[in-house]
């Protein structure tokens, strides 16, 4: 059994295995933001290429696909 | 005489090759990828441990005459000054080799939107990136050899794959396997499973806050399958950003070349999906002759000759795999074609071009600057997608307003943002 982590996606905690990245937990939270129109979305490319795993950690926007998950980290998807 | 710098972009095969031969030939090596760790799509880490095939290619980069940029985005080019800039700062290159990659072709239908709808290397890389599919009842459809990898990969990691529905006829695929011989037809029947079917797409993905269920076409009728996760990708398109950036010349299917990889750009390298879909193969063969030529030494006769063996197993893929028309007509009036606006088909119905659809309906303008419509449009109404500006990716104004004091400025570029 892999070591396991959690993280907070607006507030929303998430349990991942160690080593994952943002994206992967966001899926696991099933509708992970809404879109322009308020529509629920999730990851869809895996590979930095849809945005739609962007989250802004510490005020800096960025792909969940790309970014390592720690433990205690605090994303959000609103900006 | 000074060294020469080779800068190489993207850590998939190509550029892992590249940078090997490189290092090899006595250049000094910059590699930039956008993941925090090497390998591509293709031989992605799972959880941040590298597959076989990768190991032996990232074990020949641990030289001093290598530097690796992991996690670091390419956002403007300058290959006159041999500059380039990255969200981190810029660096100098006397020869720079793109090797960027490709990306899935996702094509809009209704419910294609919703939570769980996902590519099919895209779940797979999700997968890799600690997403726990174990237990979920999974749909994997779409178009290419790719599929039955996928399906296959996740099946190990505990998913219940209820279909692979692939939308090339039965005829195509008997061809394409005749094609591969060996080899590599031992590898794709090694994938082989029941839940395959041909001549079938989907029709529409079903749910409410997340997708519970897919309608897929198949023999004339339709199948309605629940499921908790739908991964569909029709094949795979190059990542033609930053090569457009830099003017290179393309031809049908990629970024053209010549026999030395070189593009039409003078000092700048293309090898990989980037020069038109062949697989890694291909790639790894294509990113060790551009740094031959690069570093001034002959490339092999056995490199050459590979070169053309994969290239005849692209075209191969690329008739085995052409989608059919009836994937055009999956969307209907209200199915969203940019995800990042949220666009429905209708708004661009009345658009003559992909230039008149940015300016009056925002497609393509959003935060993937038309990386998903953009390949959809040009398949769904035959649009010629624009060129890429800098920067090519969101970027600080802060580090804007530095990298006009650097020498990859922006100063006469920035405000000419999209479209």
């Amino acid at each position: 059994m892999s070591l396991r982590i959690q993280l907070w996606i607006d507030d929303r905690a998430v349990s991942v295995p160690a080593g994952s990245n943002v994206a992967a937990a966001m899926l696991s939270l099933g509708g992970a933001h809404r879109s322009v129109h308020g529509e629920p979305r999730a990851p869809v490319c895996g590979m930095g290429v849809c945005w739609e795993c962007r989250v802004w950690l510490d005020g800096i926007e960025t792909r969940g696909c790309l970014l390592s998950a720690a433990d205690g980290m605090r994303v959000r998807t609103d900006g | 005489m000074a060294e020469l710098r080779i800068a190489i972009i993207g850590g998939g095969p190509a550029g892992l090759a590249a940078a090997a031969t490189a290092v090899d030939q006595g250049a000094r090596v910059t590699l930039i990828d956008e993941s925090s760790r090497l390998g591509g799509q293709i031989w992605r880490p799972h959880l941040e441990k590298a597959p076989a095939a990768a190991r032996p290619w990232l074990r020949r980069l641990r030289r001093p005459n290598v530097e690796v940029r992991s996690a670091t985005q390419v956002i403007n080019a300058d290959v006159e000054a041999g500059t380039l800039a990255t969200r981190g700062g810029s660096l100098h290159f006397d020869r720079l080799i793109l090797a960027t990659g490709a990306r899935e072709l996702l094509l809009p239908f209704p419910g294609w939107t919703l939570p769980g709808v996902t590519g099919a290397g895209g779940l797979q890389a999700l997968v890799h990136g600690g997403f726990d599919v174990s237990g979920r009842r999974t749909v994997v459809a779409g178009s290419g050899p790719l599929l039955l990898q996928v399906a296959h990969s996740l099946k190990r990691h505990g998913a219940r794959v209820v279909r692979v529905a692939e939308q090339a006829p039965w005829p195509r695929l008997l061809r394409f396997g005749r094609h591969l011989g060996g080899r590599r037809l031992r590898q794709a029947l090694g994938l082989a499973t029941r839940r395959f079917r041909t001549s079938s797409w989907p029709l529409a993905a079903h749910g409410r806050d997340r997708v519970e269920a897919v309608t897929l076409r198949r023999s004339g009728r339709s199948e309605t399958l629940r499921c908790d996760a739908l991964a569909v990708g029709f094949g795979l398109v190059p990542n033609l950003e930053l090569p457009r950036l830099l003017g290179c010349r393309e031809h049908a299917g990629g970024v053209w070349v010549d026999e030395h990889q070189r593009t039409s750009v003078a000092q700048v390298y293309a090898a990989g999906e980037l020069t038109g879909i062949c697989g890694a193969e291909g790639a790894l063969v294509e990113g060790a002759s551009a740094a031959h030529h690069a570093t001034r030494t002959a490339i092999p006769p056995e490199l050459l000759a590979a070169r053309e063996r994969e290239r005849r197993f692209g075209q191969a893929l690329a008739r085995s795999f052409q989608l059919r028309d009836e994937l055009r007509q999956l969307a209907n009036a209200h199915t969203l074609v940019c995800r990042c606006e949220d666009v429905p088909k209708a708004a661009l119905d009345p658009q003559p071009d992909w230039r008149s659809a940015k300016l009056h309906t925002r497609c393509g303008m959003g935060a993937c600057q038309g990386r998903i419509c953009g390949a959809a449009a040009e398949v769904l109404f035959g649009w010629q997608t624009s060129g890429s500006r800098p920067p090519l990716a969101p970027v600080p104004i802060s580090r804007l307003i530095a990298s006009s004091q650097e020498p990859c400025s922006f100063s006469t570029t920035v405000k000419g943002v999209n479209p």
